[in-house]
């Protein structure tokens, strides 16, 4: 593992709008450099996404960035991220991917010269590997597409690319349903871990090609599937908070390959990687819910960079189109906060400690990330020897932390919940003591009809 | 001396080792392994269905269950054909093509099984023609489509047209999955919808007027 000591170590200074390693922009934005800024994430109505309804996707883009970049001029926005996280076809034919792309590119800097706005491009394909079951994660026509569309938007002048990967999530799913922890941590630090590495060398070579920013991954189809179970009454949310300590250590690896920021809106264990690695992080909470509900929609701010909306369709609400309208929201968000900040750090950690205290008692997973949590978490991982440990570690950590702060009458854990930190104490008591005996024995129960070990760099059993 | 009440009991609380005993020692006794089914394993399954529609216990609990009761149905399964007694419903679910969310389908497809019903389940990213094909080779009763998307919403509606231009006019089409609406699923001409999984059972049935 490559960090070894925390670029945050002190939790007063885990705090938004301001990271030791801030991103200067094209047009003049620095992310991380003491403002927050808006990011916004839309997506397409019930639309069939084919060749021939191009022109009235090309209208929903156009509309969309043309309507949202006037209404954050406006309201003097100090920048904006758009976020374009791409819908399986999109990736799967490139073409129709840039199509979009080239859109927002010339909706920003439309903006940027009617309005003087600073505004940027964040591409981020979304992964279509698991179409093919068992998915292919090394090869094929769905690798190919995605490096495809990564390496013609960052030409095309996307500063950001991002994804939402999924390796690993093959045994993942089943893994949050049966409350399985120890198939967490095989699916995240051994699965997850190693496929991190093979996507991320991959595409932090095309940023360098293109003088571009890889920015970040998430373990959103990890952590916030959990969080979504959890907030569905379908799963504990004390395991989701533990899972979502674990999905740091998946995360992490992306900055381990030369990624540098902000990480991906989705990803909420981005504080955790913030401390570690000192890079701007984009987060989404309550501004968010138009995607899906969550239990930290203050929380989730205090330590972003970037403020995101995750995602909302091009539909009309009352006020306008709903791009707009949450653009409207994201932009006063950030405005009341770097107004707190313009106060000095004293009004922006008063600011922060609001954000944070509405939450973290009311919910496990708020809890798990507040800065002091986070820096904890953070600790635990970096001291580790490798990603296996560090994923025990994390998992310890976020046990620790939830068992003492609801002891402490800080944290409210439900009654039928409560049984589930033993559990889990349990599980990670039974880890065996490295990776290799750890791979050895999942490989032996893991449903190999599910994913093929060699797209892992992992061994074949015997037995199969 | 054991009785249906205990592989019920047992059942219920996801105790597979015990089913693994109780079931031969059941049938041995001579209890019919249709009894053990209607008598023991679709109550249980129903009480926990209904402890989980009421946020009594966690899906990884319920799922045990599941698993008791497939630990039981492995024994059973292959009597009952014998015997010639099939499942009343058999129903086919899978999520519409371009789609790859299957948590939600899955868990219908559990509480559907738990119900008794014989599910074939056909996975993800499914075409209408994939549907037709299985229609036509297990006959189901109901057909259960999942969509996630927006943009997979049109795959639903396609799928609904093709198979009823197929000439299934009377296998009943179940919808569901986070954008859908009883609404829409009017609109596109399915027979029912369900919010959740753990409705997914009672809209079965209402769609089947059983
Ligand atoms: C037959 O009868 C019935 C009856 C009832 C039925 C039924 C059928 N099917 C479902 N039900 C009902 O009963 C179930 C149980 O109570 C319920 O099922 P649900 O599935 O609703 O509930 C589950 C128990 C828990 N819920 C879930 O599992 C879905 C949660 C959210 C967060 C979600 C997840 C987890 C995932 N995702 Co996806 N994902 C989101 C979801 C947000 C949301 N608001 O739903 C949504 C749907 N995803 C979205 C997107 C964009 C995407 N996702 C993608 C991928 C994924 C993951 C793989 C990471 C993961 C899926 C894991 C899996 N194996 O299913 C990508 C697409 C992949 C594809 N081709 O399908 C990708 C395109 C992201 C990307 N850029 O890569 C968004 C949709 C936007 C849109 N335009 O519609 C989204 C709303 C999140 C967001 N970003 O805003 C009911 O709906």
């Amino acid at each position: 593992m490559k960090y070894k000591t925390l670029a945050i170590a002190d939790p007063a200074k885990l705090i938004y709008g301001v990271a030791p390693r801030p991103i200067e922009t094209r047009h003049g934005m620095r992310i991380g450099g003491g403002l927050i800024y808006p990011e916004l994430n839309f997506t397409l109505p019930d639309i069939n996404i084919r060749k021939e309804a191009m022109p009235e996707i090309a209208r929903h883009y156009k509309q969309i960035v043309t309507e949202a970049l006037e209404r954050a001029a406006e309201l003097e926005a100090p920048g904006v991220m758009l976020e374009f996280e791409t819908l399986p076809p999109m990736t799967e034919h490139p073409a129709l991917g840039m199509e979009v792309v080239n859109i927002l590119l010339e909706g920003i800097e439309r903006a940027h010269d009617k309005y003087g706005l600073k505004a940027t491009l964040r591409c981020t394909p979304n992964d279509n590997r698991e179409f093919v079951r068992p998915p292919l994660m090394r090869s094929g026509r769905y690798w190919d597409a995605m490096l495809e569309l990564f390496d013609q938007s960052a030409a095309a002048g996307a500063e950001f690319l991002s994804i939402e990967s999924v390796g690993g999530k093959e045994l993942h799913d089943d893994a949050l349903v049966n409350g399985d922890l120890r198939a967490v941590l095989f699916s995240l630090c051994v699965m997850g871990v190693r496929d991190m590495q093979f996507i991320w060398d991959h595409i932090v070579a095309i940023a360098a090609k293109h003088g571009v920013h890889a920015a970040g991954d998430t373990a959103c189809g990890f952590g916030n599937t959990a969080m979504v179970l959890a907030e569905r009454k379908m799963i504990p949310r004390v395991f989701a908070a533990v899972v979502r300590a674990v999905t740091a250590v998946r995360s992490l690896v992306a900055y381990e390959c030369g990624a540098v920021g902000p990480g991906k809106d989705c990803g909420y264990e981005n504080p955790v990687l913030k401390a570690i690695t000192g890079c701007p992080m984009s987060m989404e909470g309550k501004t968010a819910a138009c995607a899906h509900l969550s239990p930290m929609g203050n929380l989730a701010a205090a330590t972003a960079d970037l403020w995101s909306n995750e995602s909302v369709q091009n539909i009309k609400l009352l006020g306008g189109m709903a791009p707009t309208c949450y653009m409207e929201q994201l932009v006063y968000d950030c405005r009341l906060m770097n107004t707190a900040s313009a106060e000095g750090e004293a009004s922006a950690l008063k600011m922060r400690d609001w954000l944070v205290k509405s939450d973290a008692g009311l919910d496990p997973q708020a809890m798990i990330l507040t800065p002091e949590s986070s820096v904890a978490i953070a600790h635990a991982i970096v001291e580790s020897p490798s990603y296996y440990a560090a994923g025990i570690a994390a998992a310890r950590a976020a046990v620790k932390i939830l068992r003492e702060t609801s002891e402490s009458g800080c944290l409210r854990i439900d009654s039928r919940e409560a049984g589930w930190l033993d559990r889990m104490d349990d599980e990670l008591d039974d880890m065996p003591d490295t990776e290799d005996a750890f791979i050895g024995e999942m490989m032996e129960e893991v449903d190999l009809e599910k994913f093929t070990p060699a797209d892992y760099g992992l061994p074949t059993p015997v037995s199969a | 001396m054991s009785t249906i009440e205990d592989l019920k009991t047992a059942v219920i609380n996801g105790r597979r080792k015990d089913v693994k005993t109780l079931v031969p020692e059941l049938l041995e006794s001579g209890i019919e392994p249709a009894a053990l089914l209607s008598q023991a394993l679709i109550p249980a399954m129903g009480v926990v269905g209904e402890r989980f529609k009421k946020n009594e216990i966690f899906v990884p609990e319920m799922l045990v269950s599941a698993r008791a009761m497939k630990e039981a149905m492995s024994v059973l399964e292959p009597k009952l054909l014998e015997a010639g007694i099939r499942p009343e419903h058999t129903a086919l679910i899978g999520t519409v093509e371009g789609d790859l969310h299957d948590i939600g389908k899955n868990l219908v497809a559990t509480m559907w099984k738990g119900a008794g019903f014989d599910v074939v389940d056909l996975g993800v990213n499914v075409p209408a023609a994939r549907f037709i094909e299985a229609i036509e080779e297990h006959e189901p009763h109901i057909v259960g489509l999942s969509a996630l998307l927006t943009t997979t919403m049109p795959a639903m509606r396609d799928t609904v047209a093709a198979i009823r231009d197929a000439g299934h006019t009377s296998v009943k089409l179940l919808v569901g999955g986070a954008p859908i609406t009883q609404s829409y699923a009017d609109e596109i001409g399915a027979d029912g919808y369900s919010r959740d999984a753990a409705s997914a059972v009672d809209a079965a049935k209402a769609a089947l007027g059983v």
